[in-house]
């Protein structure tokens, strides 16, 4: 009997595919996730965009708050730690939350190395823009993906160009001659035999979600239909109007993406959405996908 | 040829449909509850089961499976599909499909840190199966007419009941497709 293999760890990923995982601060936002069929929920102290208001150092959590969402709900609970924080993770790991976000919306704690996913059981994903960051990634034993996106805006302009690059730089590794991968595996900054295996596999070896950004139902449908194996929901649900309608409405539309009668029906009267942010709009320093390497 | 369907409203659906084709079955992705018409047996796949019951209510996908099942066309719940399989699942009033009668705990192995893989004996399937365990219910008591195929650490993780066909399990996790052939023979033995 093996714990934390692999297989265990991707698979995990693998039985979330075509749901939505919403983020919560409370057991009372948890149990209207769950009601509302999310596959998971992320248990933070801020949801991205008040991370943004709030400026400072954003960390993992108070383990009150996970430990309260993970009393609140029987579907799994995912936390975030910081870039590289060996010590949050562990605690998160300790914890018991069934899955760990390396992620760069909280300020990272080490600028030059992400934590080695490998030595844990707990499964992690993380953020990538495209098929290096990807791949480094899974190198480091990430078991799960998702686009980084521009998480809190509202706008979901960057995640549509992270899972389009991705997708194309897969196709094109898949499409290539065998003699070629080193140097495209030299140019990406990824591992040459993760190469090899997208190109056997003609996709990512773990499930990739969208992230960053998600603020409407269409948004969700669009990213599914741009090829993302589920939704990470952010800010979008508990900064709308009425989350619980709003919670039902992204569901269903990541199940039915293409059943626009459906998309327009359920996107009626939903209230106004997350304000949103123009990308443009924000200084360099307060891009969240530029962290991580 | 026979034609097996899963439910697609969520979960590991593509793995399901790769290890129906690899052992020579059709396979299709039963999204709307019209489609079941077409399918000679159903699996019921991996996933949230919490989030496939909401989904199945929601497009009215209840009085359909239960008619399927009712009709004697096999199906197979693997892990999140077994629960919404079993007649009784603790903690819950009520069931979901509600067609096999044996009594289920959910997450009964623990989170996700306490996941596993293990060696398993599956009674007239295979003596060395390697069975993908996630966040897995098991079988706390079977009625009278439920064969038992396997269990692990005593507790029942794999049975038959007549037509219905359940795991803890992962079986479309891995390149082994021995349980799912087995399913494709009870599909094929129904439908002679």
């Amino acid at each position: 009997m093996k714990t934390g293999t692999d297989r265990v760890k991707r698979g995990m990923a693998e039985m979330q595919k075509g749901g939505v995982i919403m983020d919560v601060v409370n057991a009372e936002q948890a149990r209207i996730a769950e009601d509302a069929g999310a596959v998971a929920v992320m248990a933070l102290e801020r949801v991205p965009s008040d991370i943004r208001a709030a400026g400072g150092v954003a960390r993992m959590a108070d383990p009150r708050i996970v430990e309260d969402v993970m009393n609140a709900v029987t579907i799994p609970v995912m936390a975030k730690a910081r870039i590289g924080h060996i010590v949050e993770a562990r605690v998160l790991e300790a914890m018991g939350v069934d899955y760990i976000d390396e992620s760069e919306v909280l300020t990272p704690a080490d600028e030059e190395y992400h934590l080695n996913k490998r030595e844990y059981t707990v499964p992690f994903v993380c953020g990538c823009r495209d098929l290096g960051e990807a791949a480094r990634r899974i190198g480091e034993g990430a078991a799960m993906l998702r686009t980084k996106g521009e998480p809190g805006t509202g706008n979901i302009v960057e995640a549509v160009r992270h899972i389009r690059k991705v997708n194309a730089q897969v196709r094109k590794v898949a499409g290539m001659n065998e003699d070629e991968l080193m140097t495209e595996a030299k140019l990406l900054g990824a591992p040459y035999e993760l190469l090899v295996e997208i190109k056997h596999l003609g996709r990512l070896p773990v499930v990739n979600f969208a992230a960053g950004g998600v603020a409407t139902p269409a948004d969700a449908a669009l990213m599914m239909q741009l090829g993302a194996d589920g939704v990470f929901v952010g800010s979008g649900i508990f900064k709308s109007e009425n989350p619980a309608k709003f919670a039902r409405a992204i569901v269903e539309a990541t199940t039915h993406y293409q059943d626009y009668k459906l998309i327009a029906e359920l996107s009626k009267e939903l209230g106004t959405p997350m304000k949103g942010i123009e990308i443009s709009s924000l200084a360099p320093e307060a891009r969240m996908q530029e962290r991580g390497w | 040829m026979i034609k097996i369907g899963v439910l697609g409203l969520q979960g590991a659906i593509r793995e399901h449909i790769q290890s129906i084709e690899a052992c020579g079955a059709e396979a299709i992705v039963i999204k709307h509850k019209e489609q079941l018409d077409e399918a000679d047996g159903l699996i019921l796949p991996g996933g949230e089961s919490t989030t496939m019951r909401k989904l199945i209510d929601k497009y009215d996908f209840m009085r359909s499976l239960k008619e399927f099942a009712e009709s004697g066309k096999p199906m197979f719940g693997t892990c999140a599909g077994l629960i919404l399989l079993a007649k009784n699942i603790i903690g819950y009033d009520e069931p979901h499909i509600g067609v096999m009668d044996v009594k289920v705990e959910r997450n009964s192995f623990g989170r996700q840190k306490e996941s596993f893989e293990a060696d398993l004996d599956i009674a007239g399937v295979a003596e060395d199966f390697q069975a993908v365990f996630i966040r897995a219910p098991h079988i706390v008591q079977a009625g009278e007419n439920v064969e038992i195929l396997a269990k692990h650490k005593e507790r029942i993780v794999a049975a038959r009941e007549g037509n219905i066909l359940g795991c803890s399990f992962h079986p479309e996790l891995t390149d082994d497709h021995r349980l799912t052939a087995y399913f494709i023979d009870m599909v094929k033995e129904a439908k002679k």
